[in-house]
């Protein structure tokens, strides 16, 4: 068996199994309505981890989704409240402005050759600052084209119901999967995380492909945001504060190394997954506070970060070997 | 000794300059920004309020400019300052006397340092994701430790060191300088500083040369531990209470802003403390500024990133190659 895909699998096995502890305890876990509310409350947090996974395969990180998210928010509240524009054309406009901001920070880490850290922490700021300056009032969405989006979805057997922002976010995580896999451009990011400079002397064009991925992760942060706001149907500038952090946390969680280079789209969807399976455990149990949701993902993140290390550390013994 | 003085002064210009030109522009949409007065035997004023109010990030940065200088980083602060201020209050609540009250926190900042430390130099995870771990946990923690409620306490000696005053500073203004200054001394006056350094511009290096680099490393986060254990005392007994969820809350952020507007390259290597808490002090002057001249809150972040950015732009190695390339030319 390839090694690359054993972490993959270990988050796999844990999902499975800690859904069937779940089960075991609460049978209604099971039914198809939990199912689709798992896809429908962490739809978001999956979208935007899509975009986080590239970032990281590259070896990069972006701190600003959180901040995107909660501007997309208010910007589409303050459009749809105060002009007459259809939501769609709303929807257009703010994801090229959140594409556009990617993209700049991408330009920036690369032609100045700073830190995604710092870069993509400068651009957290400017978006809370700018959703800020938009509005620091929660706005309601009151338009029809929303509660008729709301109203739209497929219903399983068994009275769950796969929403239109539970979908889209499986698309998105269909889509993102055949792009990190099937094209160059999924390509030039996995040889991006192995090494700049390797990559760079092999002919990926490296200035592009960081352009590219940052404005990839400010185009899925815009759609996240504006699933966000249809989830919630209100935009308010303090909303997902610290949403990158777990969108991190799924990433790690789904089996991509942080240092970039190896990992799978699939696998953080599986990472969006577990959190969101804590989260239900705890509100099924009721006793437990949620506080726990916390320090459970932390344990979780230590241990795959320390799995990570000890397959690292085998798959070198295992060269110095063969 | 002139010599060095005016070396170490050279170093700090940016940072004196830009603190001097936000106090100024400070000065001039608000006359009275300078005026100090004394009242019940302690100095009032804005300058005091900006030295007081920036305590707990300028404390941050002391632990986060050493750490940085090993090139490594620590998340966690934010969190371990809410998990201090939980056990502080905690054990307030519980009747400890003060110095048991204080020791536990302290030690809670340790243990976390500690922590820290051993994921990032005997594990050898990267230190952003190794402090990400407790970032995340730390106040699942801390509520833990609170169970979910804002703890409150009276006890006037904890209190005293949010809100009491020494020599006519607050309290937290003397707990930072001197600390800030100790720290100082510690790694200045002795090898450690050139060791740090050392090890933060090439860790294999200064193994094979001989450094305990584990050991350092540790100490580098343990430190960090610390200060965040007292900025979360400070931040604790300021409110009288311990509030899980917003104590320290992104000042993790706040301080590495510090240490990098400070002119200390989170890439590692050459650092200096002094420059750091001139960057937070820096940082809070803009925050009160922004108050004291009538400027919407709002614009507060915007401001930060713009400075971020100048920031970036003045250390990018790109543009610094430019401009020694420029400054050649003309020389000739």
């Amino acid at each position: 068996m390839n090694q690359k895909y054993l972490p993959l699998i270990a988050t796999i096995v844990i999902f499975i199994v800690s859904y069937a502890v779940c089960a075991a305890q609460y049978p209604n876990i099971l039914s198809t309505r939990v199912v689709g509310n798992l896809l429908t409350d962490n739809a978001f947090l999956g979208i935007a981890a899509v975009g986080m996974t590239f970032v990281i395969l590259s070896g990069g990180i972006d701190l600003s989704i959180g901040s995107v998210i909660a501007f997309t928010g208010i910007f589409l509240a303050v459009m749809l409240e105060s002009t007459s524009i259809h939501p769609l054309a709303a929807f257009a406009l703010v994801l090229v402005i959140t594409t556009l901001f990617g993209a700049i920070m991408g330009a920036i880490i690369h032609y100045l050759e700073m830190p995604a850290f710092i870069v993509t922490l400068a651009g957290m700021f400017l978006a809370r600052g700018m959703a800020f300056v938009l509005s620091i009032d929660s706005i309601p969405i009151k338009h029809p084209f929303y509660a008729a989006m709301k109203g739209f979805y497929y219903k399983l057997p068994g009275g769950g119901r796969i929403t239109l922002i539970g979908g889209l976010m499986v698309l998105v995580f269909a889509l993102g999967i055949l792009l990190a896999q099937r094209t160059r451009f999924g390509t030039n990011v996995y040889a991006l995380g192995g090494g700049a400079q390797t990559s760079a002397l092999m002919g990926v064009p490296v200035g592009r492909t960081t352009i590219l991925i940052y404005g990839l992760s400010g185009f899925l942060a815009g759609l996240s945001g504006i699933v966000y706001s249809l989830y919630t149907s209100a935009g308010y500038s303090l909303a997902t504060v610290g949403v990158e952090l777990d969108a991190i946390a799924a990433v790690v969680i789904g089996g991509t190394l942080l240092t970039g280079g190896a990992g799978f789209v699939g696998g953080t969807l599986v990472g969006v997954l577990i959190q969101g399976l804590i989260q239900t455990y705890i509100t099924f149990d009721g006793s437990l506070s949620s506080w726990w949701t916390k320090i459970l993902i932390g344990a979780l993140l230590f241990a795959f970060i320390l799995m990570q290390k000890a397959i690292l550390l085998l798959s070198r013994q295992n060269k110095r070997y063969s | 000794m002139i010599e060095s003085a005016l070396r170490f002064g050279h170093r700090l210009l940016p940072q004196l300059v830009a603190l001097t030109i936000i106090l100024l522009l400070i000065w001039l949409v608000f006359p009275g920004f300078f005026a100090l007065e004394i009242q019940n035997g302690r100095l009032y004023g804005s300058v005091i309020d900006i030295l007081n109010r920036g305590a707990p990030v300028a404390l941050l940065a002391v632990g986060m400019t050493v750490v940085i200088a090993t090139k490594g980083i620590d998340l966690s602060v934010g969190a371990v300052m809410a998990i201090c201020g939980a056990v502080a209050a905690a054990s307030s609540v519980r009747g400890d006397p003060l110095t048991v009250t204080l020791l536990l926190a302290i030690g809670t900042g340790l243990v976390c340092g500690v922590w820290n430390g051993f994921l990032v130099s005997v594990l050898n995870i990267q230190p952003i994701i190794a402090t990400l771990v407790l970032m995340v946990a730390g106040r699942g923690i801390a509520q833990l430790v609170t169970e979910g409620a804002i703890l409150t306490f009276n006890d006037p000696g904890l209190i005293f060191i949010g809100s009491g005053a020494f020599a006519g500073l607050p309290m937290p203004v003397v707990i930072w300088l001197v600390f800030g200054i100790a720290v100082t001394l510690l790694v200045r006056r002795t090898a450690l500083g050139m060791l740090i350094e050392a090890v933060g511009i090439n860790r294999r290096a200064s193994t094979l040369s001989g450094i305990q680099t584990p050991l350092l490393l540790m100490a580098a986060y343990m430190l960090s531990g610390l200060c965040a254990a007292i900025a979360g005392l400070i931040v604790t007994a300021d409110i009288k209470g311990a509030d899980a969820n917003n104590a320290g809350l992104w000042l993790e952020l706040d301080a590495i802003l510090a240490v990098v507007v400070g002119g200390t390259s989170l890439l590692g290597g050459r650092f200096s403390i002094i420059a750091s808490l001139a960057g937070a002090m820096i940082i809070q002057a803009v925050n009160t500024g922004i108050l004291l001249s009538g400027f919407p809150p709002e614009f507060n972040l915007i401001i930060k990133a713009a400075i971020i950015v100048i920031i970036l732009v003045i250390q990018s190695p790109r543009v610094q190659a430019g401009v020694t390339f420029l400054s050649r030319k003309s020389v000739r």
